[in-house]
Formats: structure tokens, sequence, C-alpha cells
């Protein structure tokens, strides 16, 4: 495994993602992270009705919205992570599934130890373009800063 | 063995009819020998979640853009990448996209920079297809590799660089960007902010006219005279004298001169593909703020 593939440093579930994506071609990669786009959940009812509790994501090319909870406060409380998209955004879909697979139930602690750059390591750079990547990027700052102000209170 | 032309009345009155055509018309040409249809899009995995039966995907950043200087690619790379994707020389390629079709008259324009003889857009676009409950898959062809020739790109007639704009200033410029992109309140689409600038502003004399002025609510272009109103009468611009028109990296202004080259039947239209994102990071290049055109600076 090449280094910019290490695992070593990340949540399990997000080191299996990383795993996953670079054991298959880039043909394979594209297929891998459209099941990501289709797997991700749909938005809580709760919030269906609450756009406006919803943080837009505008670093990505499509309108993506997302929302954390934290369950607790302090390091140990349990992230939740809820997202929107539209179905004709599959790319941000995708960003948005890898993300809630890889870092959803985890704790504060763990969700803030994430690498900002943890998206390099998909090897998506030449199936997706780089520009693209950055929407992902955009995304785990946005969580980190949330679940860093949710958890301190 | 290009395809007969649509003769949809709707597209009659326009100057080249010839570069449309109607979701009717490709669904009866689909699978036909001679004809390619290419998908281009904003989201590169939006064909993966079905596309028109048949069609193959071009995509503007992996396969248009060269990978590290800020260019288009060459002839070889562009006839690699038609044979690959089964098109001849004098293949019909009909294109198609999302957002407007935006990347797909991109795609068109590119296709234009290698002269490439028969090359149409669908109307409406993926939008319409869809919206008409009409066929999808995700089946990908499998194209049999063709024998494309290697073109020189020719940029000259339709490509304008940040130097030619500067010398151009004073005549008919075009922006396509958003009301508050133009004014200099934003330098950058909402959703984009990637792409952004270290300015905000307009180049002097632009004329602020928002590329989705030209499309009509299901994404097909507005009617001649309609497009005329805006253009030609409300915005004063003359069909005979040059135009270069400009958004943020060249695909929204792709748009407009596809109208109003081929539906307006303007005669010099050059896209200036550097656009804001070069413009509003160069160092000393005249911008101008707010709702106005503004002072041309003398030269």
């Amino acid at each position: 495994m090449t280094q910019a593939a290490a695992t070593d440093d990340l949540p399990p579930a997000l080191g299996e993602i990383v795993e996953d994506f670079n054991a298959v071609g880039a043909q394979d990669r594209l297929q891998l992270l459209l099941e990501f786009s289709r797997n991700l959940p749909p938005l809580p009812e709760r919030y269906a009705d609450h756009p406006e509790l919803l943080e837009p994501v505008p670093e990505c090319q499509s309108p993506i919205y997302l929302l954390t909870e934290v369950e607790g406060s302090g390091e140990d409380a349990v992230v939740r992570l809820h997202f929107s998209a539209p179905a004709e955004a599959p790319t941000t879909r995708g960003f948005a599934g890898i993300l809630h697979e890889g870092l959803d139930g985890l704790t504060v602690r763990d969700v803030l130890a994430v690498p900002n750059d943890v998206y390099n390591r998909l090897a998506l750079d030449e199936a997706v373009s780089p520009l693209r990547l950055r929407g992902m990027a955009g995304m785990l700052a946005r969580i980190k800063r949330q679940v860093r102000e949710k958890s301190a209170a | 063995m290009a395809l007969p032309y649509d003769d949809d009345p709707r597209f009659s009155a326009y100057t080249h009819p010839e570069r449309l055509v109607s979701t009717d018309w490709l669904a009866r040409h689909l699978g036909s020998d001679g004809l390619v249809v290419v998908e281009s899009d904003e989201d590169v995995l939006l064909y993966e979640t079905g596309h028109i039966p048949g069609a193959v995907k071009v995509d503007w950043h992996l396969d248009l853009n060269d990978p590290v200087t800020r260019d288009y690619i060459e002839g070889e790379q562009f006839a690699k990448l038609m044979s690959s994707k089964g098109i001849s020389r004098d293949t019909t390629v009909v294109i198609y996209g999302d957002k407007n079709n935006w990347w797909a008259a991109y795609a068109l324009w590119v296709f234009t920079l290698f002269g490439h003889p028969d090359v149409r857009l669908l109307d409406g676009g993926r939008a319409k297809w869809q919206a008409e409950g009409r066929e999808m898959t995700t089946e990908v062809p499998s194209p049999t590799p063709t024998d494309y020739p290697v073109v020189k790109r020719d940029d000259g007639p339709i490509r304008a660089f940040k130097d030619d704009v500067l010398a151009f200033l004073g005549g008919q410029l075009v922006d396509v960007r958003s009301p508050q992109e133009y004014t200099g309140e934003r330098t950058h689409m909402p959703d984009y902010p990637e792409e952004g600038a270290l300015r905000g502003g307009h180049i002097p004399g632009a004329q602020s006219i928002p590329w989705a002025r030209a499309a009509a609510e299901d994404g097909t272009f507005k009617p001649r005279e309609e497009l005329e109103a805006i253009y030609l009468q409300e915005k004063g611009l003359r069909a005979d004298e040059p135009v270069i028109a400009y958004c943020r990296i060249g695909e929204r202004s792709s748009h407009t001169w596809f109208v109003l080259t081929h539906l307006l039947g303007f005669g010099d239209v050059r896209n200036y593909d550097g656009s804001w994102t070069e413009w509003g990071n160069a160092v000393r290049v005249p911008i101008v703020k707010g709702e106005g055109p503004g002072e041309v600076p003398a030269r």
C-alpha cells in the first residue's frame, strides 16, 4: 500500500473505505463512489421541514447541506451526521456517503482527529479531478467545526 | 454520412438550426449509424447514474482540459479521445448535459476548436429528456475505436486570451455571470468559492447579460425573437461587430457563444475562457465595479 493510502491514523470504518478505494481500478472507483451516493441515508423527518437548521457547504459544486448532532458533551460524546443533497449531484452525495459511513457514531475525539486531507487517500484524483475533491474537504471542515462548537456546550 | 437535420419548426428561425436537435428527433434517431450521443455534465458521476441509451461520456475536467497546463488538450489527445468514443470525423455528434447544457455547450465549443464538422446540442439537455420520461440506462457502451485524424486545434476564430481582451477594450464585451459577480459584490458564484478571484467586478465596458436569460423554463433556448429582444434591442449588440464573451472559467460563456453564433448568427464571437478566474487575479488589468459597464481606459 502506498504512503498516500495509509490508514493506521484513521477510524476503522474510514480506514476500510480508504482501503476499498485503493484496492480497485479507476473505473471501479467511480462505481464505488456511486454506491456511496446511493446509500446515503435520507435526512431524518424531524429535519426535513427545517432547512434552516442545515448548514450549506459552498465548497461543493452542487448544493449539499449538512447537520451534526452531538449526543452528550465533551470528547466522549457521540457524533451523528445528517446530509441533504439532490439525486442530480451524485459526486457530492458520494462524498457525503463516505463521511457518513466513515464517521457517523464515532466520538467527538475520533471525529476531530481525522486528518483534514483524508480525501487525498481515496485515489480519486484521476477519476474525479482534484478540484471536485475539495468539496469533500469543505464538508469535513464544517463537520469538525460544528462538532467542536456543539461538544463544548 | 451526416444525419438529416432536425426540421422542427421551433428551430427554423435560428441562423443555424442544424446545430440543434429536439428530444423527439433524438429519440427517433437513437442507434443510427453515423450518430454518437455524448453526455457532458458538471457532475462527473451523473452519467453513471443513468444516461440516454448508447450515449458516451466526455468530462470537461478529465477529458478536455490538459491535466497540467491550464489549456485544452492538443490534436493528438483529441483524436485519441474521439477514437475511444467511437467518433469519426464524419460522425454526427449530439451533445447533452446537466444544468441547462452548460457543460454540453462547453464541450461543443471545444469540439469546434478542433473543427469537428457536425456537432449539435440536444435542446433542453438531460433535464428535458428525463422530464419527458424517456428511456435512460446505466449500460455503458463499448465503442469500436475509430481512426480519427489528428487535427491541429485552431483557437484563433473562437477563443480569446487575456491580451486579446486588453486589445479589444471598447469592443462588444459580454459578461454572462450573475449580477452580483458583475458588480463585484461577489468574486465567485455562491456555490463555487474554490474558483474565486482576488478582485471583484467586471472588465471595463462589458455588458451584463447573465447566460440564463437565453434559456426558457424547460431549459430549451428561447425563440429567436425573444433572444433578439434581449441581445439586440435591450443590450444593443450588433451582429456584424465582433464580440468576446466571458464568465468565470468559460463554461457559461460557451452557452452564450452558442446563442450568439448559432442562434442569432453573429459573425465573430470569441469565448474568453480565462475569464474572471484569470482577469480577477491578474496584476494591473483594469476593472470596473458596480452596475454600469464603466469607463474604458485610454490605451
